[in-house]
């Protein structure tokens, strides 16, 4: 009788299938290396982050591994699962032994796996420019990492999985501009007007920049961070379960 | 109807959608009661016109639409959120394909492979299906028939025992068309269950061991293309169709049992139980009139007749 691969080997090899599949997209490659490498040597030779850490590299590089997350997870995944939906991509792998459960899953470890990329070439150049970050903070560092890669794959499936691919492609690039710039990922929040302060504070993009800052900084965890990243993903996460549309 | 080995088993199906805000919020049925069968090692296939229903049963058979009410049992199994040991035993051809279009087709059916334990060897069911020729294209460079056979080849890969297959023929240039009703008649006498939809009759003549017939989100008639067309009709049941110059009028003396029409300027139908006798009054009208057709030609009773009957239209 007929039967499936094992529930392993089919995520793995839906994961390895996405992330060749981004990897493969020019866009996506600007998004996920150029940009940082930009704001990274933006960053050094500009002295807007001057004052928030010992030198200006150690004080981009959390940040813009936080960026990094957001192009990936956010971004990158939700533009390619609004236009999967569209061409009924979903809908036939999910009749597959792969199913929806798997299809997730292998979106998340795709994910896992451009992140995983985009460490070793970002935080390479940024050890290239100087950057000695506190390897004390190493495991806090991780787990932020990986709990604001969970919020932002979860927001990322939302919002792709509930508008239009044209829509979900104008949303999640505003946001990632509006958040970069504003939303306390590479400029703490502490750096903007107090008016806006406690708002952007709640944010995903701020808490994960806050988190890998106190790690990386400062060797030290930061709970308020992981909370608030546990609370989008699990708030997102629901929401995408309930609103989720396959076709 | 009553099968030795019933791959899949739909009673009292219907399916609403909405709320509709253009209708005020209100649901909309798209399904309404229906009642299919198939068998192992036959082709099931169902007809109708667009909208009515055909797509949607299907989606609720694959387990991609939650029904409303009513039951379905696929191989003996609910397959609303299937286990993936149903799902491996399933072949599914969306109507649109389903296909990424910036993967290459080799890799695509690659992949797919990699979801089953004991795959079909990719490259002979691409061979097969004449994929070779255009593996390394970018899906959105294929033509119509060309994403057709590689959603086939998809449905396939992993040997199931169901095969549904949703407009199968759709955008199929001849040549294609000939190899894909071979390979599903292949598939039928390997025992595989096939069901499949279209609105062409010809399909479902050329196909289909059992056809249900759709309409309104209803399953309205069944049974083998014989058992149809034949139906309440007498045994001399004819289409007789002529074309000549479009505008005459057959007169009311003339053929009065038969039903007579010009469904299309310069095509005349004359359809009901004939005899040799009408056919001479036909000649002998023509005579006098001094029209010689270009064409006659006559038939009995076809699908498209019985869809007529049933449902009141035309099925284009």
């Amino acid at each position: 009788m007929t039967s499936a691969a094992p529930l392993a080997r089919r995520v793995l090899r839906h994961g390895g299938y996405e992330a060749a599949a981004m990897l493969r997209n020019g866009e996506q490659l600007v998004l996920a290396v150029a940009l940082p490498l930009l704001a990274l040597a933006g960053l050094v030779a500009t002295p807007l982050l001057d004052g928030f850490g010992p030198s200006r590299i150690d004080t981009a590089a959390p940040g813009v591994l936080a960026l990094c997350v957001m192009s990936t997870a956010f971004t990158g995944q939700g533009i390619a699962t609004g236009f999967d939906r569209r061409y009924g991509v979903l809908r036939f792998l999910s009749t597959t032994p792969l199913g929806r459960s798997g299809l997730v899953f292998g979106k998340a470890a795709a994910v896992a796996v451009v992140l995983a990329l985009q460490v070793v070439l970002i935080g390479g150049a940024a050890v290239l420019m100087g950057w000695r970050p506190d390897l004390a903070g190493l495991p806090w560092a991780v787990l932020t990492f990986a709990l604001g890669a969970a919020a932002f794959t979860a927001l990322g499936l939302l919002v792709a999985g509930t508008l239009r691919p044209e829509a979900t492609l104008a949303v999640t690039n505003l946001l990632w501009i509006v958040l970069a710039a504003a939303g306390g990922i590479i400029l703490p929040a502490t750096g903007l007007p107090a008016a806006v302060e406690p708002f952007v504070r709640i944010l995903p993009s701020s808490a994960l920049g806050d988190g890998l800052r106190a790690a990386f900084l400062e060797g030290s965890f930061h709970p308020l961070s992981c909370l608030i990243l546990l609370g989008w993903a699990a708030a997102a996460s629901a929401a995408a379960v309930r609103w989720f549309r396959w076709s | 109807m009553h099968h030795t080995a019933a791959a899949l088993v739909i009673e009292g199906l219907t399916k609403d959608f909405g709320p509709v805000p253009s209708l005020d919020g209100r649901m909309v049925r798209v399904l309404d009661g229906v009642h299919l069968e198939a068998a192992m090692g036959s082709v099931t296939a169902i007809l109708g016109a667009n909208g009515a229903g055909k797509t949607t049963t299907l989606e609720c058979a694959q387990g991609l639409q939650r029904p409303t009410a009513g039951t379905v049992r696929l191989l003996g199994e609910n397959p609303h959120h299937a286990s993936p040991r149903l799902r491996a035993r399933v072949g599914v051809m969306l109507q649109d394909g389903g296909l990424p279009p910036s993967v290459k087709p080799m890799a695509l059916l690659r992949h797919v492979a990699s979801m089953y334990a004991d795959p079909r060897p990719v490259d002979e069911l691409a061979g097969r299906l004449g994929i070779d020729d255009f593996g390394g294209t970018a899906i959105r460079r294929l033509s119509g028939g060309q994403k057709q056979r590689l959603a086939l080849a998809c449905a396939l890969i992993g040997r199931p025992e169901v095969l549904f297959l949703d407009e199968p023929s759709a955008g199929l240039d001849p040549q294609s068309r000939t190899i894909v009703f071979e390979l599903i008649q292949e598939l039928r006498a390997a025992g595989l269950a096939i069901i499949l939809t279209t609105h062409l009759l010809d399909d479902a003549q050329k196909l289909a061991d059992y056809v249900y017939i759709m309409e309104g989100g209803r399953t309205v008639a069944e049974g083998t293309v014989a058992d149809l067309t034949a139906g309440a009709a007498p045994e001399n049941f004819r289409e007789l169709r002529f074309q000549t110059v479009p505008g005459l009028e057959i007169p009311p003396g003339l053929l009065p049992h038969l039903h007579r029409a010009e469904p299309e300027p310069g095509q005349y139908l004359v359809s009901g139980a004939l005899t040799a006798g009408d056919f001479a009054a036909l000649a002998q009208w023509w005579d006098a009139e001094g029209i010689l057709p270009v064409s006659v030609t006559m038939a009995p009773r076809s699908l498209e007749d019985v869809f007529l009957d049933i449902a009141g239209r035309s099925i284009r």
